[in-house]
C-alpha cells in the first residue's frame, strides 16, 4: 500500500537548536498513529512542520493526493489544509468570541462556493450555500455532542467541550489526515474515555488517518496502532504499543539511564 | 430575487429607513431642522459612513488602520474635480466611480505589503501611506495644490446622503454575515488558527481593507459636494483619529455602535461649538472615562437586530 504521508529526513533548526533532526516517517491510509516523547522532544514542532506553520530547514514531506505526489514542505498552512490536512492545537485556539456554530462554519470555508460579491449583493448562491453550510455544521456538532450549545460563545464552554469543539472544527475541513495535538490534556478519566470513543468513531465514519501527540500513555497504548517516539528531536523508536513498551531506548528516554 | 430578501426583519429595516427619510425631509421643509442643524445632520451621516467602513477594517477584521482619511481624500478630490467640470448628478456619479476605482487600486497597493504587519506596526505603516496620499494631492496640478478646490457644486442632497449611509451599512452587514465575513472575524480572533482552517488570511484582510477604502471614498465624495471647498489640510492624521475615536467610542465590531457614536459625537460637537476652548478637553475626558470603565466601547460587540426584537415579541 502507498503511504498517504511520507516524511523524509525532515530537519528544523532554530538558530543553533536542532528541534527536529533527520526524522523519517511513513504513514499509511487509515492508520491511527501516536507520537510520544518527553517534554521538549520536538513533537509539536514536528506537527507545525507538517501543517505549514514552520518551514523545514531541510527534508521532504510528501503527501499522496489521490495518487498524485505533492510536496508539502514550505507551503502556506491554508494551502496544506486545502489538501485535506486538519489539526487541533495543544493550547486550544478557538475563535473565542464567535459562537460554537460559527467556529465550525469558518472551517468549512474552502468548500463554500460563493464570493464576496455574492455575499454583499445576497445573490441566490449565497442562500443555497449558507443553508447547506448550516445543516452540515449542525450535523458535525451533533457528532461531538455540542449541538445544544451551538449558539453559545466558544469561550464560555467548559474545557473538555472546547477540546471537542476543536475536533469538530477540524472535521469540518473534511480532512484525509487529522493531527491531534494532546487532545486529552487536562481531561479527567471519564472525559478521556469519551474522547477515546470519539476518536475511534470519527476515524471509521470519515475514513481518517489520525496522528496524535499525547502524554496520557493509557490512551496512547489503547488506541494507537503504531507509535513513533521522539527524544531531543530525533526519532528513537517506532513500532506497535507492545514493542514500544519494551523498547530500551524509550525506557531510557523517559526514566533515564540505569546506573 | 431570492424570497429570503423579503423576510420580516429586512422589511422592518426598510420601513425604518423610509421613516427616517420622510421625517427628516418633513422637518427640513418645515424649517424645524434649520440650515445650522442641517450641517450637523449631514456631518453625522458622512461620519457614519466613515465609522462603519473603518469598523469593518478594525472591528471585524482586526487590522488596526490609521489611514482612513487618505481614502476619504481620494474620494473627495475625484468627486470635486469631476463635478467642477460636470456640475450635475451624472458628474457626481462619474466622480464617485472614479473615486471608487482609484481608492480600490491604492488600497490594494497599500495593503499587500502592509497587511503582513501586525498591530502597532500596521498602524504606523497605514498612517504613513495616508500622509503620502495627502502630500501627493498637495503637490499636484489638477488638485490645485495646497489651496485646494473651491466652488465645488453643492450636489449632496439629503436623499443621496441617506442612500449612502444605507448602502454602506448594507454592504458591511451583508459582508460580515457571510463566509468571507466569518473568515475576517476568525482572523481577528486568532490568525494562526484561521490559517490552519484553510483561510487565506492575506486575501481576506485585503478584501476588508479594499471595501473599507471604497466606502471611505464614497464618504469623501459626499463631503466634497457638501462643503464647496476642500483642501489637503482637511484630510490629515487628525481626521483619521476622529474616525478612529468614533469606532472605539462605540465599540469595535458593532455597526450599531458606530452609528450611535457618530451621531453622539456629532451632536456633542454641535452643543460644544460655543465652548471651543474646552471642547477638546471634554472630548478627551469622555474618551478616558469610557476607556477606564468600558474599554470595549459603549455597546461592545452587541448589535441592534429586528430579528431578536420580533422573536422576543413572539415569545411573549
Amino acid at each position: 500500500m502507498e503511504p498517504i504521508l511520507q516524511v523524509k529526513n525532515l530537519t528544523k533548526n532554530f538558530g543553533g537548536l536542532c528541534a527536529v533532526s533527520n526524522v523519517s516517517m511513513k504513514i499509511n491510509p487509515g492508520e491511527l498513529i501516536g507520537l510520544i516523547g518527553p517534554n521538549g522532544a520536538g513533537k509539536t514542532t514536528l506537527f507545525n512542520l507538517l501543517t505549514g506553520v514552520y518551514e523545514p530547514s531541510s527534508g521532504l514531506i510528501e503527501f499522496d493526493n489521490d495518487g498524485k505526489k505533492v510536496q508539502l514542505g514550505g507551503l502556506k498552512p491554508y494551502k496544506i489544509t486545502a489538501y485535506g490536512i486538519a489539526r487541533t492545537f495543544q493550547n486550544i485556539r478557538l475563535f473565542k468570541t464567535m459562537t460554537v456554530l460559527e467556529n465550525v462554519k469558518v472551517a468549512m470555508h474552502k468548500n463554500i462556493r460563493y464570493g464576496t460579491l455574492a455575499a454583499i449583493f445576497r445573490l441566490p448562491s449565497y442562500y443555497s450555500e449558507e443553508q447547506w453550510v448550516e445543516e452540515k455544521a449542525c450535523e458535525l456538532l451533533k457528532e461531538v455532542g455540542l449541538y445544544g450549545k451551538r449558539n453559545e460563545q466558544a469561550t464560555n464552554l467548559p474545557y473538555g467541550e472546547q477540546r471537542r469543539l476543536e475536533i469538530a472544527r477540524a472535521l469540518a475541513i473534511q480532512p484525509k489526515i487529522l493531527f491531534l495535538d494532546e487532545p486529552a490534556a487536562g481531561m479527567n478519566p471519564q472525559e478521556t474515555a469519551q474522547l477515546t470513543d470519539l476518536i475511534h468513531r470519527i476515524r471509521d465514519k470519515y475514513n481518517l488517518t489520525i496522528i496524535l501527540i499525547e502524554h496520557d500513555m493509557s490512551l496512547v497504548m489503547k488506541i494507537c496502532e503504531r507509535i513513533y517516539v521522539l527524544d531531543y528531536g530525533k526519532l528513537i523508536a517506532d513500532g506497535n504499543p507492545e514493542e514500544i513498551r519494551n523498547n530500551e531506548f524509550v525506557i531510557k528516554a523517559y526514566l533515564g539511564e540505569e546506573i | 430575487m431570492p424570497k429570503q430578501l423579503l423576510c420580516k426583519e429586512n422589511l422592518a429595516w426598510l420601513g425604518s429607513a423610509i421613516v427616517i427619510f420622510v421625517v427628516c425631509s418633513l422637518l427640513m421643509n418645515a424649517g424645524i431642522i434649520n440650515s445650522y442643524y442641517q450641517i450637523t445632520l449631514y456631518n453625522i451621516c458622512i461620519n457614519i459612513i466613515l465609522a462603519v467602513s473603518l469598523n469593518l477594517v478594525i472591528g471585524i477584521c482586526g487590522q488596526f488602520s490609521l489611514g482612513h482619511a487618505g481614502f476619504m481624500c481620494i474620494g473627495a478630490y475625484c468627486a470635486g474635480i469631476v463635478t467642477k467640470m460636470m456640475p450635475n448628478f451624472g458628474g457626481f456619479m462619474i466622480g464617485l466611480l472614479i473615486g471608487f476605482v482609484i481608492s480600490a487600486i491604492v488600497a490594494l497597493i497599500v495593503s499587500i505589503p502592509t497587511l503582513r504587519l501586525k498591530g502597532d506596526y500596521l498602524a504606523i505603516a497605514t498612517l504613513g501611506f495616508a500622509e503620502i496620499i495627502r502630500i501627493v494631492v498637495q503637490n499636484m496640478e489638477i488638485t490645485n495644490g495646497a489651496a485646494g478646490l473651491s466652488g465645488i457644486p453643492r450636489l449632496t442632497t439629503w436623499p443621496l446622503l441617506l442612500a449612502g449611509v444605507v448602502i454602506s451599512l448594507i454592504v458591511v452587514c451583508n459582508f460580515t454575515r457571510s463566509a468571507p465575513g466569518r473568515a475576517c472575524l476568525s482572523i481577528r480572533e486568532d490568525e494562526i488558527a484561521s490559517e490552519a482552517m484553510g483561510i487565506n488570511t492575506t486575501r481576506y484582510k485585503v478584501i476588508a481593507f479594499v471595501i473599507g477604502a471604497i466606502l471611505a471614498s464614497m464618504a469623501g465624495a459626499l463631503f466634497a459636494c457638501n462643503f464647496y471647498v476642500i483642501n489637503p489640510t482637511q484630510f490629515t492624521f487628525n481626521r483619521s483619529i476622529d474616525i478612529l475615536v468614533m469606532v472605539v467610542f462605540g465599540g469595535m465590531g458593532s455597526m450599531t455602535s458606530s452609528v450611535i457614536a457618530a451621531a453622539a459625537i456629532g451632536v456633542l460637537n454641535m452643543i460644544l461649538q460655543n465652548f471651543s476652548d474646552i471642547r477638546m478637553i471634554i472630548y478627551g475626558l469622555a474618551l478616558v472615562i469610557i476607556m477606564i470603565f468600558k474599554p470595549s466601547g459603549l455597546l461592545g460587540t452587541r448589535e441592534f437586530s429586528f430579528k431578536k426584537l420580533l422573536n422576543r415579541r413572539k415569545e411573549k
